[in-house]
């Protein structure tokens, strides 16, 4: 099995054992051993559920440290338009974008512009008929990593356009070389993230060998900082450009939305989106041509690295929205879309959940299974480490667990020693 | 017969809402027993559109499924009215379901067709008043 960067880190001192993040967890990718959460790397999905759960706060997600942009000659921030979200009274996004620059960035594109071209991009890609339907949004990384691990059938639906962060940073750092001078390693592109999963996105894409984006940075870790910043502006720069579509992505239904058709559906909260992919991949859902899909609930305003709830944030992005042009970001046309596609492929990883790669073995392991499981007490307590029952006789058949690990199993077999014992005195 | 896993389901003709569940669960086996996805997908649609079948026209009833390493074989089996007329079912567009099933998008009498088209064998076994047997088999190429 190959390397797995993940951003979801564990507290161990702070970890108490219990099991609400294992019984959270969509992918069935933590285990609990030795009264500390482990979290199986090749299966996670960076969702960051088990950071919502946790009430602990033993989950984490590492992020990039904002003294981390004193490394490069010339920085540019790339905000999410969740940002936009988190500030009470907000009426000009300006104000944010002149913040960031308050705080040490040297530049500010908006990723919501990329939105808009990312938008634009996929309703001629749909006009042109190149794309497989139905279209799966690939905007969420957590749903990308998923369909990659769990939907082998719906890999070709995937879009395989950039992501517009990466279509942000692109265009950052061109624009940043032109404006400097300065050569590529000089300039840092920093995204500022609503979510975990983008900051693993950055550190192992699926969609190419290096993303262009240096480092990302929590909202609710630049948030204090950036809203001070904001308090004490002498002047606003005008330095947006982004239109009401590319703002409406940070919110669940946006993306769709910019696509101005009618056959679409957006889906949102990770287990929402499994249901969805299910029936899609059984063909349940029809005459639907865009289907976007975001890991949390309300979409990306709902990341777990962001500071407000997110339908407050729903509300603001509304607002923000409103006497906005539609869209203000466009590619000529002609021009070739070469450079906003993905150049890796998206594969299926068949070895994530499959029991072995030889079907005749994983029988065997399956009938195992099933044996072990009628033995287990079905209640899915979680007490043995592993989130159901079924989960723990799969572990115990991949050698990962053995059945005294079950405290029912163990006090079943406590209760008939001491019977013997009983009996022998 | 050795190398086979035997699942079987009740499927409960009183709750409309419960359909698609053997299926559901067969399908997440194959997965986990690393099925080739393509023959996944074709057992899942046909056991699906079987099983509602099942639920609409005959009260419910029961899937035995047999997994071998190169096939699928699933029997549905109720005790339903029966189908009067096997050929007529099979046409594309015929159906029979009421209408309080349509509204929630079923009945567009493509059940039966559909089952054929995602087998690789199909085999019919009905009486008037006593019950219908549907068996399916999938080939699976690995």
């Amino acid at each position: 099995m190959g390397n797995y960067f993940h951003s979801v880190e564990l507290n161990a001192d702070k970890c108490c054992g219990c099991t609400n993040c294992l019984k959270r967890c969509p992918t069935e990718a933590i285990r609990v051993h030795g009264g500390k959460a482990r979290i199986l790397p090749e299966r996670c999905i960076d969702c960051g559920e088990c950071i919502r759960i946790c009430p602990h706060h033993a989950k984490s997600a590492y992020s990039t440290k904002i003294e981390e942009i004193g490394n490069f000659k010339y920085t540019v921030a790339i905000p999410a338009p969740a940002l936009f979200g988190q500030f009470n009274g907000l009426d000009n996004i300006d104000f944010v974008l002149t913040g960031l620059k308050k705080i040490g960035f040297d530049h500010v594109f908006e990723v919501s512009r990329a939105a808009e071209l990312v938008s634009e991009a996929t309703r001629r890609l749909i006009k042109e008929d190149k794309l497989k339907k139905p279209i799966i949004s690939s905007a969420c990384p957590s749903v990308v990593k998923l369909i990659k691990i769990r939907f082998p059938e719906l890999c070709d639906n995937v879009l395989n356009l950039l992501a517009p962060i990466e279509v942000a940073a692109k265009i950052a750092r061109r624009e940043a070389m032109e404006e400097t001078g300065l050569p590529t390693e000089d300039i840092g592109i920093f995204f500022i993230t609503p979510c975990p999963a983008k900051v693993t996105e950055i550190h192992s894409p699926n969609y190419a060998e290096k993303s262009e984006v240096d480092g990302a940075i929590a909202i609710s870790k630049i948030f204090p900082e950036l809203a001070h910043a904001m308090d004490h502006l002498e002047e606003v720069e005008p330095i947006a450009q982004s239109g009401l579509l590319g703002i409406g992505w940070a919110t669940s239904g946006g993306e769709a939305a910019a696509m101005l058709g009618d056959k679409y559906l957006a889906a949102d909260g990770i287990e929402n989106v499994i249901r969805v992919l299910e029936e899609l991949e059984d063909e349940h859902i029809r005459d639907v041509d865009f289907i976007e899909l975001n890991a949390c609930s309300g979409g990306c305003v709902g990341g777990v690295l962001t500071v407000e709830n997110p339908y407050v944030a729903q509300a603001r992005i509304h607002n923000l929205r409103k006497y906005l042009p539609v869209s203000l970001n466009h590619i000529d046309e002609g021009k070739s879309l070469d450079d906003m596609m993905w150049t890796e492929e998206l594969t299926f990883d068949a070895d994530i959940f499959r029991l072995d790669e030889d079907i005749i073995r994983a029988m065997e392991m399956m009938s195992q299974m099933e044996e072990i499981h009628k033995g287990l007490p079905g209640l899915d307590c979680g007490s043995c480490g592993a989130p159901t029952c079924r989960a723990m006789a799969e572990d115990i058949v991949r050698g990962k667990a053995k059945e005294t690990d079950c405290i029912h199993k163990l006090k079943a077999k406590i209760q008939s020693v001491y019977d013997q014992l009983k009996n022998t005195i | 017969m050795s190398n086979a896993i035997h699942l079987h389901y009740e499927v409960s003709g009183e709750d409309f809402t419960r359909a698609g569940e053997a299926s559901g669960l067969v399908k997440k086996t194959l997965k986990k027993l690393g099925y080739n996805s393509d023959a996944i997908r074709r057992v899942a649609i046909a056991m699906y559109e079987a099983e509602i079948n099942m639920v609409i026209h005959a009260e419910g009833g029961y899937c035995d499924v047999d997994i071998y390493p190169d096939r699928v074989e699933i029997l549905l089996a109720d005790k339903g009215p029966g189908i009067p007329d096997v050929e007529k079912a099979m046409q594309e567009g015929y159906s029979t379901a009421p209408d309080n099933v349509r509204t929630l998008g079923f009945g567009a009498g493509m059940g039966l067709p559909n089952i054929k088209k995602y087998t690789d064998d199909m085999r019919i076994e009905t009486t008037l008043g006593v019950g219908t047997n549907v068996y399916l088999t999938v080939i699976v190429n690995s």
